[in-house]
């Protein structure tokens, strides 16, 4: 059943990720992103990580994807014009060789692995609070809201009109 | 709890994705797409972190994506406010357009 689920996820996340380079229209883009976003969410779901995929939903699909949407709509983006970009061929075909290159290595290595031993896992909401909060890692989780509130000052001193 | 089948095929899907993004920052040329097109990457950035955690049974993967997002969400709103001012500027989105550091 999870190994169903899984791959109709998976499908539907690599679908939607090649619409979201393919399409030239980027609000169709923004919504493609969107289904790619959800469906990861359900594979991190069933990688036995319910606090990721809530999180991948609320902030990914729920925060950042509205922040796209509404800068579209705000500049009123039209469709992409047809000529290529000079150059951006020939980039994109280097880019695709690179990656078929890892691509195989990285098959390779995991079809040499075994699957070990399955160790225990538990990354309930309440485990992930007790380890963000602890001694490791509580100064690097305050040191996140420095950097939100230093992006706030930054979006709005880059967008204002007159500066 | 047993370990899922699909652990090296989320790896897999993970790299997948990365490349789909890495094709996109050079394919496209709307600025806003490219930035949407880094987001793909990060994600498939994150699975690769939560499969990998999933598999070592430890918990630092998870942390981490945690970490991931939230530089993700200030990266957004740097950068599309980065996006409204070119635009303000020269008025277009094409990365072509923005070749000058000054004027």
């Amino acid at each position: 059943m999870d190994q169903v689920l899984f791959y109709a996820a998976a499908g539907l996340a690599v679908m939607s990720a090649l619409v979201v380079i393919g399409q030239r229209n980027p609000i169709y883009s923004a919504f493609a992103l969107i289904v790619t976003l959800c469906s990861l969410s359900v594979i991190f779901g069933l990688l036995g990580s319910p606090f990721i995929a809530a999180l991948q939903v609320i902030v990914y699909a729920g925060a950042i994807m509205v922040l796209f949407l509404f800068v579209l709509m705000l500049l009123n983006v039209k469709r992409e014009a047809d000529t290529p970009g000079h150059g951006g061929r020939v980039l994109g075909a280097i880019a695709l060789a690179l990656v078929a290159v890892l691509v195989a290595l990285a098959g390779g290595v995991l079809m040499r692995s075994e699957p070990g031993p399955a160790p225990a896992f538990d990354a309930s909401t309440r485990r992930m609070a007790e380890i963000l909060f602890s001694p490791h890692f509580l100064y690097v989780f305050e040191a996140t809201s420095i950097l939100i509130l230093a992006a706030l000052v930054g979006a709005i001193a880059l967008a204002k009109k007159d500066y | 709890m047993d370990q899922p089948a699909f652990v090296h095929q989320a790896v897999l899907l993970s790299l997948l994705l990365f490349a789909l993004g890495t094709l996109g920052v050079f394919l496209r040329r709307n600025v806003i797409t490219v930035l949407m097109s880094i987001e793909l990457m990060l994600n498939g950035a994150n699975l690769a972190f939560v499969a990998f955690s999933r598999s070592a049974g430890t918990l630092d993967g998870q942390v981490l994506v945690f970490f991931v997002m939230v530089v993700a969400a200030a990266e957004a709103a740097v950068g599309l406010a980065i996006v409204i001012a070119l635009h303000r500027h020269k008025d277009s989105l094409d990365v072509d357009a923005f070749h000058v550091m000054k004027g």
